[in-house]
């Protein structure tokens, strides 16, 4: 179908410009001063900006080309929603708790802390007026003293096992909270040192691939096809229904492993992660599984490797509240490192990862946590703590949500992906994903992506991420997001449709 | 975490190292008991000798540059000691001036702006996803204005982070395998620990308790804590904090000038540690980057979390100048933004909603009196030891009060005073071979503690 849109075809350079969001000039004057310190060469192994900045720049240089359009953001995966309101009112009453000597608490365990539910929270406060963002009134808030057997300090990291590992025999001692799958990435990828083979999706999320560069993993990029030497591409393409064909993988020390796939949106089934347990098992390899999306599945997929019998001996996950609770910019996420995975020597790959956490990182802020737990807090109803409200104290003693206001958070923008996804469809085009995840990923057939990328810019002010930003086999497909405003949906859907019928 | 590491057969010597001392470590048990605060590991799986021969193992390689640390890091480890402590002794009121750990609430100013921030945040008008990597540009431009004024340090060069620790480890991740770094001896050990993980050390050497390949720059009583940079060969990157962590000295103007010539002359980069910049009291710079010529040779970190108490809200900032160049003459900021972009993804919009609190005018001034606090205590610290005929250091310009036990075991000195003080400090040799001899008494602490804490070292002392 794409051959058949009437559009000019405005020929833009396919490769990424590099070093596009930094503006200091390169070539400084002879003369300025440089030190004698060599620029790290892995670095400059790296062909282009990391792939989101890059995005962020284009956007940057159409709306100043373009100061009265509305842009469409259907590219970087940014959450839209705001938070849930007992999520956002945990936060803000730790962070006050964190005024009150009672309430202070400094460093935490880097691995993860225990709190004091806030919604269980101190002792009784009035929340002055000059916190809100409304000029009105204070609030009562009530809450149960510290001693009270009400009031329970809170494990974030048993919180997380139990409810995302529930039956899979993953402890809280397994769980190490962080600041988000970005960070943990390349925590990973120090603890496992250069000396390591990878293999990875093709297409996938570039940091798997840009912290294995980093961290000297890799040669240099071929530059016709742009993948590293070393790393071994796995294809997913409609062919193989997004799954590699495991029998053609050459054997690799990490198998990076995302599910549901971003960008793809495919997530495995069963019986294919059965087989990638058994391909590590055989070559001794160990999966670092992503599974950021786990909770978008709608189709019985499983949402954890460690669903998989004897994927703790070969498997490490990591996973977020990104995409899960909104907080993108909140920052929390997590990783779980089974007591059961050994090194080649037997020692426990747990121990080194531990060391890492307690020298490279700090744990995540104390507040994002507090929000972590209120967001897994157990059903019931919304505590809201808008005005002017008054909670009776029973109330309070049962908060029930939140985990299912969040699940609302993202029914909404599957609800988005729907939209989206018929949207394509009815324009003939073929879109895949958009079931299990909040990406579609969208064939244009014979198609550069970065084309394609700048056409829907120009001609429909709707940001999205060109295929090829996430590895060669992304060439013909262009990711759309599913997350936005609703009305910025159905508003982008209606310009689709004016462009491509 | 080292009783773990003693029951793993590692190629890992089980004699002593600067952490384990000589304590058998392993009638040490690692403690259940709940505390708010710094916890160390519990990590409960041991692989046990005999579970080896039959527990599967993948067939990956164990980064050799891990099992070239020595035990856990340094301050778990102290955490350890005092959970078992706590554990063998359940009626001892036990005072930690260890982990220098805040302890003093958040001024209300920077609380409340975090409290709105996350009200906000559920609102539609004023929810936001993820910020620039590099941090909220208010927030950058503020940092620059308040630490930078006149400095020729914009917003531009301001990156804010979750901490200066997490910072620590990107720049070592930046400057890669292949660089030559040199420390002070004694200095926090998140510098050697990261070099050593990032592969650009050798193997400890345990007759000197030094890493191959690092310059380890001696800081004693005899130099001020300053190094004699004569006797220092050239390395790549000069890690240099001050005021200092653990010594509590802060380097002069004369000083900092003769490192920004050293690293001129070396072609090197200073990493200057600028943490506990606003505890400095005399006319002792603030920043490197008061010394002419430092921006073409020193990059700066700093931490909100000793002059906010942000220690659990994690917030901190890397100042990297334009005109910091590698040799070939690309700029380092660069590649140090595509580290941010790549590995990291931005400090938590809370946290800076704080930071920006912070630098406000009324923010400055509830920080100085948090600083100010803690001051006090340092002054406290000082006064008891010097009354019980210590040489001690430090305590003017920094939390830390650096005592000097002449001739004894810092960590034979540690498990003293905790036994008998029930008082948690930090062993110097914990920060390096130079530390030997000496114990670090932080000053963070509620009034009443570190006044007790001081009755009680004078009793174990008089």
């Amino acid at each position: 179908m794409y051959s058949s849109f009437a559009f000019s075809f405005m020929p833009y350079k396919t490769i990424l410009s590099p070093r596009a969001s930094i503006t200091t000039q390169d070539n400084k004057n002879a003369k300025d001063y440089r030190t004698k310190v060599s620029r790290n060469p892995k670095l400059e192994k790296l062909q282009y900006n990391y792939l989101f900045p890059e995005i962020s720049e284009r956007e940057a240089q159409h709306a100043k080309k373009y100061p009265n359009a509305k842009i469409i953001s259907l590219g970087i995966g940014d959450t839209t929603e705001p938070l849930p309101d007992v999520v956002a009112s945990s936060m803000a009453n730790y962070a006050y708790s964190l005024s009150t000597r009672t309430g202070y608490r400094g460093y935490g365990a880097e691995q993860g802390s225990k709190i004091y539910a806030s919604f269980y929270a101190y002792k009784l406060l009035i929340i002055k007026s000059c916190y809100l963002h409304t000029s009105d009134k204070s609030y009562e808030v009530h809450f149960l003293p510290e001693n009270s057997k009400s009031s329970k300090l809170q494990d974030l990291r048993k919180a997380i096992a139990e409810t995302f590992y529930k039956d899979m025999g993953i402890q809280g001692a397994e769980v190490f909270v962080s600041d988000g799958a970005q960070c943990d990435i390349s925590r990973l990828q120090m603890l496992f040192g250069s000396n390591m083979s990878i293999a990875v999706q093709d297409p996938i999320f570039p940091a798997y691939i840009d912290s294995s560069v980093i961290i000297g993993q890799t040669g240099e990029v071929e530059q016709g096809s742009g993948r590293y030497q070393n790393i071994e591409y796995m294809r997913c393409d409609p062919h193989n229904n997004f799954f590699p064909g495991l029998s053609k993988t050459a054997r690799t020390d990490i198998i990076f492993f995302c599910s549901p796939n971003n960008p793809t949106g495919h997530a495995a089934s069963w019986e294919q992660l059965e087989q990638l347990v058994k391909l590590a098992q055989e070559n001794g390899s160990i999966i670092v599984y992503d599974s950021a999306y786990a909770v978008y599945i709608t189709d019985g997929s499983p949402r954890s490797i460690y669903e998989i019998p004897g994927a703790k001996k070969v498997a490490i996950e990591v996973s977020s509240f990104s995409k899960i609770a909104g907080f993108t910019g909140v920052r929390l996420g997590w990783t779980v490192v089974p007591k059961e995975l050994l090194y080649s020597n037997g020692f426990p790959v747990i121990n080194d990862f531990n060391r890492i956490i307690c020298t490279c990182f700090n744990g995540a802020s104390r507040i994002a946590q507090a929000g972590g737990l209120a967001s897994l807090s157990s059903e019931g109803f919304k505590v809201s703590f808008r005005p002017p409200r008054v909670i009776l104290s029973e109330q309070l003693l049962n908060p029930h949500i939140s985990f299912q206001a969040v699940m609302s958070l993202v029914d909404y923008y599957k609800s988005n992906a729907e939209i989206l996804l018929e949207t394509f469809e009815s324009l003939g085009l073929k879109a895949y994903g958009g079931v299990n995840a909040p990406y579609l990923w969208v064939h244009f057939p014979g198609s550069n992506s970065w084309d394609v990328f700048n056409e829907i810019l120009e001609k429909t002010h709707i940001i999205t991420v060109p295929g090829s930003g996430f590895g060669p086999a992304g060439k013909e497909y262009i990711r759309v997001t599913a997350f936005g405003h609703r009305e910025n949906i159905l508003e982008a859907a209606d310009r689709l449709r004016s462009l491509l019928l | 975490m080292s009783a773990i590491l003693q029951n793993v057969s590692t190629s890992l010597s089980a004699s002593t190292s600067t952490f384990l001392g000589h304590n058998n470590l392993k009638a040490i048990k690692p403690s259940h008991v709940s505390m708010a605060g710094r916890m160390s590991a519990v990590v409960k799986c041991v692989a046990s000798p005999s579970a080896e021969k039959t527990a599967y193992k993948t067939n990956v390689a164990r980064n050799e540059n891990l099992a070239k640390l020595q035990a856990g890091y340094l301050f778990p480890e102290i955490a350890r000691r005092r959970n078992a402590h706590i554990a063998k002794n359940p009626d001892a009121k036990v005072i930690s001036l260890g982990i220098g750990d805040t302890t003093e609430p958040i001024p209300e100013v920077i609380t409340s702006a975090m409290s709105k921030r996350s009200e906000v945040l559920s609102t539609v008008a004023g929810y936001s996803g993820y910020g620039a990597e590099q941090g909220e540009q208010k927030l950058r431009a503020a940092i620059a204005s308040t630490y930078y004024e006149g400095l020729g340090i914009e917003e531009h060069d301001i990156f804010v982070s979750d901490g200066a620790k997490s910072d620590i480890s990107r720049l070592q991740v930046l400057f890669g395998s292949n660089v030559t770094m040199a420390v002070q001896d004694p200095s926090y050990p998140a510098y050697v620990d990261s070099s050593v993980i990032l592969g650009q050390t050798g193997l400890f050497q345990k007759d000197v308790e030094k890493y191959a390949n690092i310059e380890y720059m001696k800081c004693t009583t005899e130099n001020g804590f300053f190094p004699d940079l004569s006797t220092v060969r050239r390395t790549d990157i000069i890690f240099f904090c001050s005021p200092n962590n653990p010594t509590g000295s802060a380097a002069s103007r004369e000083q900092l000038t003769k490192l920004v010539q050293f690293a001129k002359e070396n072609g090197s980069i200073i990493v200057y540690d600028s943490a506990y910049a606003m505890y400095v009291s005399d006319d002792s710079p603030r920043s490197i980057f008061e010394i002419p010529g430092a921006k073409e040779v020193a990059l700066e970190v700093s931490s909100f979390s000793k002059y906010a108490g942000f220690t659990g809200v994690r917030l901190g900032w890397t100042a990297i100048p334009k005109e910091l160049h590698y040799s070939d003459g690309f700029p380092v900021a660069k590649d140090f933004n595509r580290i941010v972009c790549t590995c990291f993804n931005g400090a938590s919009n809370i946290a800076q909603a704080g930071g920006l609190a912070c630098v406000s005018p009324e923010g400055i001034t509830a920080m100085h009196e948090v600083v100010g606090f803690y001051k006090e205590n340092t002054a406290i610290i000082v006064d008891t030891f010097n009354s019980l005929g210590f040489k001690v250091y430090g305590g003017k310009n920094a939390p830390y009060v650096w005592v000097h036990f002449p001739g004894r075991s810092s960590w034979d000195v540690f498990s003293e005073i905790l036994e008998k003080t029930h008082v948690v400090t930090t062993p110097g040799s914990g920060f390096g071979p130079g530390g030997e001899g000496f114990v670090r008494v932080s000053a963070f602490g509620h009034r009443e503690n570190v006044i007790e804490a001081c009755r009680r070292f004078k009793e174990l002392y008089k």
